[in-house]
């Protein structure tokens, strides 16, 4: 399978590669990884006359800590997401999700900016971003905005990034140290897209949950922030009546599609099921 | 469209080749330099019978244009061998463990091993099948896979191989 034609370029910094797309318009897309985008170029359900590669912009990669919250630039590969020290002790969820996506050779070229910016449902990151309250940096046209990861998903394929935009880095409020957290993924076998899969992170006072947040992967047209399920479990100690009645706030909230990965309603049941068990599992990693 | 030149390290010698910008690198490897060791499988990024080493990263060579390998450092089955021309102990585990039947997806198993072993020297045998899970095999060898692998770390650490008991 061979892609259609196009003009290769490697811009060097990133106002250079806002200002190529800028003039390309349409014809033109940014290349992060290339593992959503190259397959879909070799179907021809992607022809873009042009590719913007972002492998030559040295500032896109890496993480450093901003005050209270953690940058992480947009080139990041899934690979250094699992192999970063800073990362592992300050937002340990980021390890455990980029070791359940796709394999070995995917993560080393599979970059984060890439998965949260495709808006494919079937995407893990983007279900933590919106657990985490992370924020996209996003440089366009009229300069740098930002945007919430909670509010970035439109419909499958579709996000707040217009045409011409740069998702550049993602900024992640550093969760409380002793938190807890757990990303739980039911798949058909090892590298495959999510049936189902909820993220869960949360700090324990006590017996009593304190806070608590949740996203869910595959279950509808988006990721979804399950906020109603989170607000019943804040001030209570996860008993098995009250976990029960989140699960059930968290299905309802869900539409998946009937595919190959099973019928809508198993689908639900088992993001049910994820969350139950990632509740547990953050529960028992929780200090404090 | 216009062609670019490329020039990238491969097995230790410089090539450099002209390529159009939707040139896959497998494209580059096996049609315009001959280096056939890499397969083509499935196509879509699966199968990993294209895996080659690249800057020190396993990569699937059918899901990368040549342009973004442009300056790379790259080696393939065909450069696996030892300087003197013995196997390298992947390969000699290979042949030892009868890992292969086809031996289609061989190449890619070994390039993949071989980047395995060097970021982990001592993997267990779990570690291992997670290692390997982006190459598939449809001779179903995987028990003798994860043998040759086994053999060829501890000839690599200077050890005797034992055999797990089944």
């Amino acid at each position: 399978m061979i892609p259609g034609s196009f003009s290769y370029h490697r811009p060097t910094s990133v106002q250079e590669a806002v200002a190529l797309l800028a003039e390309l318009g349409d014809d033109g897309r940014a290349l992060a990884g290339g593992h959503s985008l190259i397959p879909m170029m070799k179907l021809r359900l992607a022809t873009p006359g042009n590719l913007v590669d972002l492998a030559g912009i040295a500032e896109l990669r890496g993480a450093r800590v901003d005050g209270s919250d953690v940058m992480i630039g947009a080139m990041t590969t899934q690979h250094d997401l699992i192999g970063d020290s800073l990362l592992t002790d300050k937002i340990p969820i980021l390890r455990e999700t980029s070791l359940q996506i796709a394999d070995p050779q995917v993560r080393y070229v599979g970059t984060l900016g890439g998965n949260v910016a495709n808006g494919d449902p079937g995407n893990d990151m983007p279900a933590v971003m919106m657990c985490l309250g992370a924020t996209y940096h996003v440089a366009g046209k009229g300069g740098e905005r930002r945007i919430a990861a909670r509010e970035f998903y439109q419909g499958a394929y579709f996000t707040a990034l217009e045409s011409g935009d740069v998702l550049t880095a993602i900024r992640i409020p550093t969760p409380a140290a002793g938190h807890g957290y757990a990303y739980e993924k039911l798949k058909r076998k090892i590298g495959d897209y999510a049936t189902a899969a909820a993220a869960v992170v949360l700090t324990m006072k006590g017996r009593s949950v304190e806070s608590c947040s949740i996203g869910l992967t595959n279950v509808a047209e988006t990721p979804l922030w399950a906020e109603e399920a989170a607000k019943i479990l804040v001030g209570t100690s996860l008993d098995a009546a009250v976990v029960k009645r989140a699960v059930a706030a968290a299905e309802a909230i869900t539409a998946p599609a009937t595919d190959a990965r099973g019928p809508a309603q198993y689908r639900t049941k088992m993001v049910g099921v994820m969350l139950a068990r990632a509740l547990e599992r953050a529960k028992s990693r929780a200090r404090g | 469209m216009a062609k670019s030149q490329v020039a990238m390290k491969i097995n230790g010698k410089t090539v450099e080749a002209l390529v159009e910008p939707r040139t896959l690198l497998i494209h580059l490897l096996r049609d315009q330099l001959n280096i056939t060791g890499p397969h083509i499988g499935c196509e879509t990024s699966h199968c990993g019978a294209c895996t080659v080493d690249l800057d020190g990263k396993s990569i699937k060579s059918c899901t990368m244009f040549a342009v973004q390998a442009n300056g790379s450092d790259i080696r393939t089955i065909e450069g696996m061998a030892n300087p003197d021309g013995t196997l390298h102990a992947l390969q000699e585990g290979f042949r030892e463990m009868h890992g292969l039947q086809c031996g289609f997806c061989t190449p890619g198993m070994i390039t993949r091993a071989y980047r395995l072993l060097q970021e982990n020297p001592n993997p267990t045998d779990e570690e291992i099948r997670y290692g390997i899970s982006g190459n598939l095999c449809r001779c179903t060898g995987y028990q003798n896979i994860v043998k040759a692998i086994q053999y060829a770390a501890a000839k690599l650490n200077g050890v005797q191989f034992q055999e797990a008991a089944e």
